[in-house]
Order: structure tokens, then sequence, then C-alpha cells
């Protein structure tokens, strides 16, 4: 085999390269998000000064993530508020090891927002039981972080115009046909890295049933 | 419960987890996201994709007070909202589409019922009961059709559809779902529009039976 010295082996040899990849993801994050520590501080102590950093943190995304698809300011900070009480009265929902905050919060904003335009409660799934006797465990909590980290920096490295799609669907600015259409390009970049999580999130629901 | 082989395909998830699918397929999705761990994993996929929007998102500063209303709103009581649970082969969607309410069958011949669950301009939702044998009237349709199995299984021309299986149909299939031997079928249907039926008489009971 003939390759040029300035080649990083990884690249001609597929299992070298594997293993740059395999360490690249097991490669172990610092610390787990501040946002989750404020979290689970609330889920399990009440802890209000967690709270109250929370809030500072997601009630202005929320404001300007509600504004964006045409709420006025006044009736996006009536969704802000019913939000962040959800937050706090539905935290024995969250589970560290399987959303991070900032993914439970979207769902919570967009739940409410669409019970608000149609006036009735929307289809949500069934909750999943409780693992009895699971150990909460600072790895899974941790591969969450991460992924949410890379999934952040994967959102900011795609074209503007990329990323203006994925914003206007999360938004819920897209119609489903819309959605649609946009399969490979560039749901399909957000999905590789959706990709890394989704195994293990599977393991995870698996433990759940 | 048997291996889900149909699933509810990726564009539809994300539609759903960021609230732009109509609710007549909202319901059948959601009932098959309580069925199926795959699919679950991938809506709470684009819940962190979500997520991630939300949290790289331009802020907009809140007015002074809502800090501090919320805070001493903490406290007071409120009404957690009902949950529905799975009942029998009926998950906790349709439950909760029921209201929590016994299912009210109507006759529609040979055996088969249907149930309503809602109907608007944005669609219907409805249960089907089929014995083994029986088939659903040969229909088309304007719109998509979701049909979730919750017992039993069906066949028609694109293959055989088992508890939690999802059949995603288009305007351009004209099947005839037929219930396989076996406990009677049970499933749970959506569509955008009113079907059309292909033979006279079900077309001139249409109104009547409002299939």
């Amino acid at each position: 085999m003939i390759a040029s010295l300035d080649t990083d082996p990884a690249d001609r040899d597929p299992v070298a390269g594997l293993q740059k990849d395999i360490r690249k993801l097991t490669q172990p994050p610092l610390e787990i998000t501040l946002q989750t520590t404020w979290m689970l501080a609330v889920r399990d102590n009440r802890d209000r000064t967690a709270f109250a950093a929370l809030f500072d943190h997601f009630a202005p995304r929320l404001k300007g993530f509600i504004m964006r698809s045409g709420t006025g300011s006044g009736q996006a900070e009536e969704i802000v508020q019913d939000v962040m009480l959800t937050v706090w009265r539905k935290a024995g929902q969250f589970d560290p090891a399987r959303a991070q905050v900032s993914a439970w919060v979207y769902q919570i904003a967009r739940n409410r927002q669409i019970d608000m335009i149609r006036k009735e409660r929307r289809p949500l799934p069934e909750e999943l039981g409780e693992d009895p006797g699971a150990e909460p465990d600072a790895s899974q909590i941790l591969a969450v972080d991460q992924e949410a980290g890379q999934l952040k920096q994967a959102l900011e490295r795609l074209k503007p115009d990329q990323r203006d799609i994925i914003e206007k669907a999360y938004l819920g600015d897209l119609t489903h046909q819309e959605i649609t259409a946009q399969t490979g390009l560039p749901l399909g970049t957000i999905k590789s890295r959706i990709r890394l999580g989704l195994e293990r999130l599977r393991h995870e629901l698996k433990g759940l049933c | 419960m048997t291996a889900i082989n149909h699933h509810t395909p990726d564009a539809m998830l994300a539609a759903y987890a960021t609230g732009s699918l109509p609710q007549p397929y909202a319901l059948v999705v959601a009932a098959h996201i309580s069925l199926c761990l795959d699919c679950r994993a991938s809506y709470e996929a684009h819940q962190a994709v979500g997520g991630a929007v939300l949290d790289s998102g331009a802020g907009e500063a809140v007015s002074e007070g809502l800090k501090s209303s919320i805070l001493d709103r903490l406290d007071t009581s409120f009404t957690a909202e009902q949950t529905y649970q799975r009942m029998g082969v009926y998950p906790g969607p349709v439950m909760q589409a029921l209201k929590g309410k016994p299912i009210r069958w109507k006759s529609l011949g040979l055996g088969v019922r249907q149930s309503i669950l809602t109907s608007d301009r944005d669609g219907s939702t409805r249960l089907f009961y089929i014995p083994p044998g029986q088939a659903v009237p040969e229909h088309s349709h304007k719109g998509l059709e979701l049909t979730l199995v919750l017992q039993g299984s069906f066949s028609d021309d694109t293959g055989r559809f088992g508890v939690g299986d999802l059949e995603v149909a288009d305007q351009a299939l004209e099947h005839t779902p037929t219930a396989d031997p076996g406990p009677p079928c049970i499933c749970l249907a959506a569509t955008d529009a009113p079907l059309r039926f292909n033979t006279l008489i079900p077309r001139l009971l249409q109104p009547l039976f409002r299939i």
C-alpha cells in the first residue's frame, strides 16, 4: 500500500480510523451542565434558587423562541410563565439519562403553544414507568449532556440557509409536507448527529419497560 | 408483544415532535410511540434537536416583574391535568380521546364495527373492529391514511400488519385490508378527509355511517 507520509494513518487504515472515531466519541465531557444540575436540584430538593437560575437561563430564550413565530411580547410572556410553572410542577418527570433540560423544556413549550392555538390538549404518548431500582448514573447524564453539546455545535456549523430551515421546522413553522420534502438535506446532517444518541436512547428506554 | 415491523416515517415523527402534524395523525403517531420503543427514541432525538434550537437561539429580555411573579406562584395549588393510561389493547392517547369513557361501537354490517373518536375539519380518527376474514370495505382516500393495529392483524396488497404496526397509505393506494384468522382485528385509523367508497352501495351509505 502506497500512502504519502503526510497522511494521518487513521485516514487510510479503517481499523485505526474506527478507533480514532471511538476515542472521539468516548472522550469524557468535562462535567454535567449547570442546567442539568439546577434541574436535578429542583426535581429532588424543590430548590428555589436553582429554579430561579433555570428561569434566568430559559425565560429569555423561550420568549425569543415563541416570538419568532409571530406571537406578541405580552402573550409570549404568558406562555413563558406557563412553561416555567410546568417545569416546576412536572419536575418529577424529568429524566436526565434520557433528555437534556433544553429538550424537555422545548417539548413543554411546543405542547403549550399548540394547546393554546387549538384550545384542546394535543395527543401525547403514554409516560414510561419509572425503572425500579435504577440508580442515577452520572455517566449516562454526562452522555446526554455531551450529545446535546455536539448537536448545538452541529447546528452552528450549518450554512445559514440550512440552519434557517432546521430552525423553522423546530419552531413549528413548516408543515408536515414541507418537512417531508426536506429529507436528506439538511435534516440528514442533523440526523447523523441524532444517530449517535439513538442507540443509547433505545438502550435507556428498554430498561424502562 | 411481537416485533413491530412497520414504523412511523421519520419525517412524520419530526412533524409530530415540532407540532406540525394535523391532530388526527398526531393521535395515531402518539399511540404508535406509546407502543414502539424505536419510534419513541427517534421522537426524543427530535426533541433534542428542538432543545438545541431553543438553547442556541437569541433571547428576548423578559419584563422585570415576571420572575418574581412566577416565584410567588410556585406554592399555589393547581389541578394536575388528567393523564390516561393504557386500558387493555387501547393505548393512553386513545383513552385520552375517549376521555376514559367506554367505546361506543356502531355496526357497519358483516360483523364490522366502527367508533368515531374525533371528526372535524382537520379530518377524523376512528376505531375499527373487523372479524377474521372480513375486509374493511374497499376504499380509496383523498389524502394520507394512517392505520395502527391494536389487536389481531390485517393484510393487504402491501403486506401483513400486526399489533403495533403502522400502515401509511397515500392517495395512490387502493387497498383492501382484510383481517387475518385469529382474534378480531382492532385498529385505529386517521384520515384528513372523509373516506370515499368505490362500490355503489357503500357510497350511498356513506353519509349514514359517516365512514
